[in-house]
């Protein structure tokens, strides 16, 4: 039994329905790989009619580095490397779920410094990572000007990065057992120092970006994601709750210490750009308000509680593990063969995949700078859909 | 045509007041010529300069600091380096078009430029219909991008050429009603008229609210025609790539941007002639003193500073605001500014007819 292959060549036609009065046709048109909007080698082509969007197909695979395939010939803490360079923005947490799904898988239990280390650099890097997000959404729209603010904010973040891990982006820092070093003496302060900054830098944004009556204009009403299309198709983070789905893992699965913190989860009504907009924003405070409740209360302790030399071996068996980044839910599936100290298989649920394929269902009907301001809003990282 | 028109009114002009025969006439024409493509190239990179300097102050960053003190020659470098590029023309071009379109654009730009009135002096030609011509050669310019978004035979370029021509015919009819509201107020299409007619007050105070309107639309139509952010739809970087001008490069590209920002200077001075006075001081009736000292500030430097003040909110603008969308652009002027011009002329006939002014006009 043969299934019939679609080709592209099916969707090259004339439209059948066209529901404008003038003889128009559709053409195809190339956004990317190379395009301004799509920040890397995402490539989606895109079937117009004039301005108007008919359909969206992404066309994967310009930045495939097989990832998942490397890692089954590394060890586990090696394997961490290469969690950083699949969405880089969310390296930590990357690094996260490979160290937690190799601490429950073998059974270690971390101890509480470790768990507040790891939970507030993970929601630091959220910040930052929704910073960026925020420059970048407004230079999609046309205002130059906050890019270079989200930038310029973001540093005081990736300072803290470097001074305690030593790098800004790649950090493989979170490590299985532990993390790499301890704290920098000056983190506490340095972090409440940034923290106040962000703050104030948050109203800013507001004035800037939030209230401008031309961003309203894009983002309302423009891109709307049904909760039932949003969860059929697997978006999760932010998407997901801008349409009407309070599902955060940090509250429905808390892992780390955010079941001992005090935190919203930020709901959107419309699902459209400017609710994902404003769930980011939002998102921003509440992670400032984690950081705030935890500096102060990180306990003494060793942070690193398995030995570097010594081999990790994991029992035979598939595990899963799953954790909130700043663009969704990432997963890791291991499966192990219980004899080697290197996975047999792995493989990673990544946001930005699946938050990819919403884009089609957003965009149809909608115009060309829709598009663009929705795929901004989804806050695609390109090497996390190829991986 | 019309640049037949101004060579020959330039060589008539030069003729009469040089008497040095043909070849002397010419001799001076050529000289005119190289000094207003020089000027041009002048005025072109001061405001990339100052373009960069203003958006890197809004951005709380430096601009260009390496060529020359604080980059003073960053744009000559620039320039340079766009003059010595390869000349790249793609494989499916309209070559001729792709040529033309450029120029097209640089030429409307030129001659919307000599009209100019920077002092009584420096007015290189005084049209009797000055505001008809530059309302004539700003609809000429857009020939040049939408022949330079058709002949790139890009799909991009295409949609950045439509949108552009889309903008630039709705926008044209904002613009003529605010210049038709100025004509009204001061009677006369030359340009130097209508500064002369201002000697007593600009006609921004003077013409009650009416003239406030005008300017405001005035400005807001400009940017659309001048294709400047937030309404720089026909490039819109984020979307098109690069717009009409995608497949530009090395010199036709810098023909393109020095028209661009060419044409903000026209259009800035423009708003500054009609509504602010043009090189006419600040004047209040009854205060002579201060009347006399406003009057020692030469013309130009009048003129310079109310075209400055536009030029800088035009950049306030580009480097504060997102970009609007295809039908909320055309929303915005067939709902609204459309509407508000034309109302804006019929009031402005009813108070001239009915000789409501607030200040006393000559004659």
């Amino acid at each position: 039994m043969t299934a019939p292959i679609r080709t592209l060549d099916d969707r090259i036609r004339p439209s059948d329905t066209p529901d404008s009065p003038l003889d128009t046709q559709e053409y195809f048109i190339n956004m990317g790989p190379q395009h301004p909007a799509t920040h890397g080698v995402l490539r989606l082509m895109l079937k117009l009619d004039g301005e108007t969007i008919r359909e969206v197909i992404p066309v994967l695979g310009y930045i495939h580095r097989g990832i998942e395939k490397m890692g089954e010939a590394m060890t586990y803490r090696q394997f961490v490397h290469l969690t950083d360079r699949i969405d880089y923005l969310s390296a930590l947490v990357n690094n996260w779920v490979v160290a937690r799904g190799v601490e429950v898988a073998t059974g270690t239990e971390t101890n509480d410094r470790i768990e507040y280390i790891r939970t507030i650099f993970a929601e630091i890097e959220r910040i930052q990572s929704h910073m960026l997000w925020w420059g970048v959404l407004g230079m999609d729209l046309g205002a130059f000007t906050p890019f270079l603010y989200g930038f310029r904010d973001r540093e005081t973040l990736t300072d803290i990065f470097e001074e305690t891990i030593g790098c800004r982006l790649t950090m493989n820092y979170i490590q299985p057992g532990g993390v790499m070093h301890d704290l920098h003496p000056n983190f506490v302060k340095r972090t409440k120092a940034a923290l106040a900054y962000s703050k104030s830098k948050l109203h800013e944004y507001e004035e800037l970006l939030s209230g401008n009556v031309i961003l309203q204009e894009r983002t309302r009403d423009v891109g709307i994601l049904s909760a039932e299309d949003a969860v059929a198709l697997g978006v999760t983070g932010p998407p997901l709750r801008a349409s009407g789905v309070a599902y955060d893992l940090r509250k429905v699965e808390p892992y780390g210490v955010y079941d001992r913190v005090d935190f919203r989860t930020a709901v959107g009504s419309v699902g459209d750009c400017w609710d994902r907009y404003w769930v980011r924003v939002e998102e921003m405070r509440q992670s400032i308000h984690i950081v705030e409740q935890l500096i102060d209360n990180i306990p003494e302790g060793k942070t690193m509680l398995m030995k570097p030399a010594k081999k990790i071996v994991i029992p035979e068996g598939v595990y899963y593990n799953q954790m909130e980044t700043a663009r969704g839910i990432l997963g890791m599936v291991l499966v192990s063969d219980g004899t080697s100290d290197k996975p047999y298989r792995i493989h990673l649920r990544s946001p930005n995949f699946n938050n990819l394929w919403a884009l089609d269902a957003m965009s149809r009907g909608g115009r060309l700078g829709d598009l663009v301001a929705n795929v901004s809003s989804l806050d695609l990282v390109v090497p996390d859909i190829d991986r | 045509m019309s640049a037949a028109i101004v060579l020959l009114t330039l060589a008539e002009r030069a003729a009469a007041s040089l008497e040095v025969g043909i070849w002397g006439t010419a001799a001076w024409l050529a000289v005119a010529i190289v000094a207003a493509i020089g000027s041009m190239s002048l005025l072109g990179m001061a405001l990339v300069l100052i373009e960069r300097k203003v958006a890197a102050r809004f951005q709380s960053r430096l601009g260009p600091m390496r060529v020359g003190p604080h980059g003073l020659f960053q744009t000559v470098a620039d320039s340079i380096k766009l003059l010595i590029k390869e000349d790249i023309i793609p494989e499916q071009a309209d070559r001729i078009l792709f040529f033309l379109a450029p120029t097209f654009s640089l030429i409307a730009t030129l001659l919307a430029l000599v009209i100019v009135p920077v002092s009584p002096t420096l007015h290189l030609v005084d049209l009797n219909i000055g505001v008809v011509f530059f309302a004539a050669v700003s609809g000429f310019g857009v020939l040049g991008i939408l022949l330079g978004g058709w002949s790139s035979n890009n799909k991009w370029s295409l949609l950045g050429a439509m949108r552009a021509g889309a903008q630039f015919i709705s926008y044209e009819l904002s613009l003529t009603l605010c210049l038709i509201v100025a004509v009204l107020f001061a009677g006369s299409l030359q340009l130097s008229e209508v500064v002369a007619s201002q000697a007593d007050g600009w006609w921004i105070w003077r013409g009650h609210v009416v003239t406030i309107v005008a300017f405001v639309v005035f400005i807001i139509a400009s940017t659309a025609e001048l294709n400047r952010p937030p309404f720089d739809l026909p490039e819109a970087e984020s979307e098109l790539t690069g717009g009409f001008h995608t497949e530009f490069s090395g010199l036709r590209f810098a023909f393109f941007f020095l028209a661009e920002f060419i044409n903000m200077f026209v259009a800035s001075a423009l708003a500054a002639t009609l509504f602010l006075g043009g090189w006419m001081p600040f004047q209040v009736g009854g205060w002579d003193t201060f009347n006399s000292v406003m009057a020692i500030i030469p013309g130009p430097i009048w003129f310079a500073g109310k075209v400055a003040v536009i030029i800088f909110i035009s950049m306030w603008v580009r480097w504060t605001f997102p970009r609007l969308r295809v039908d909320q652009l055309m929303r915005l002027e067939w709902k609204f500014l459309l509407p508000i011009g034309i109302a804006n002329v019929l009031i402005a006939a009813v108070i001239i007819l009915s000789g409501l002014y607030f200040f006393p006009v000559g004659n």
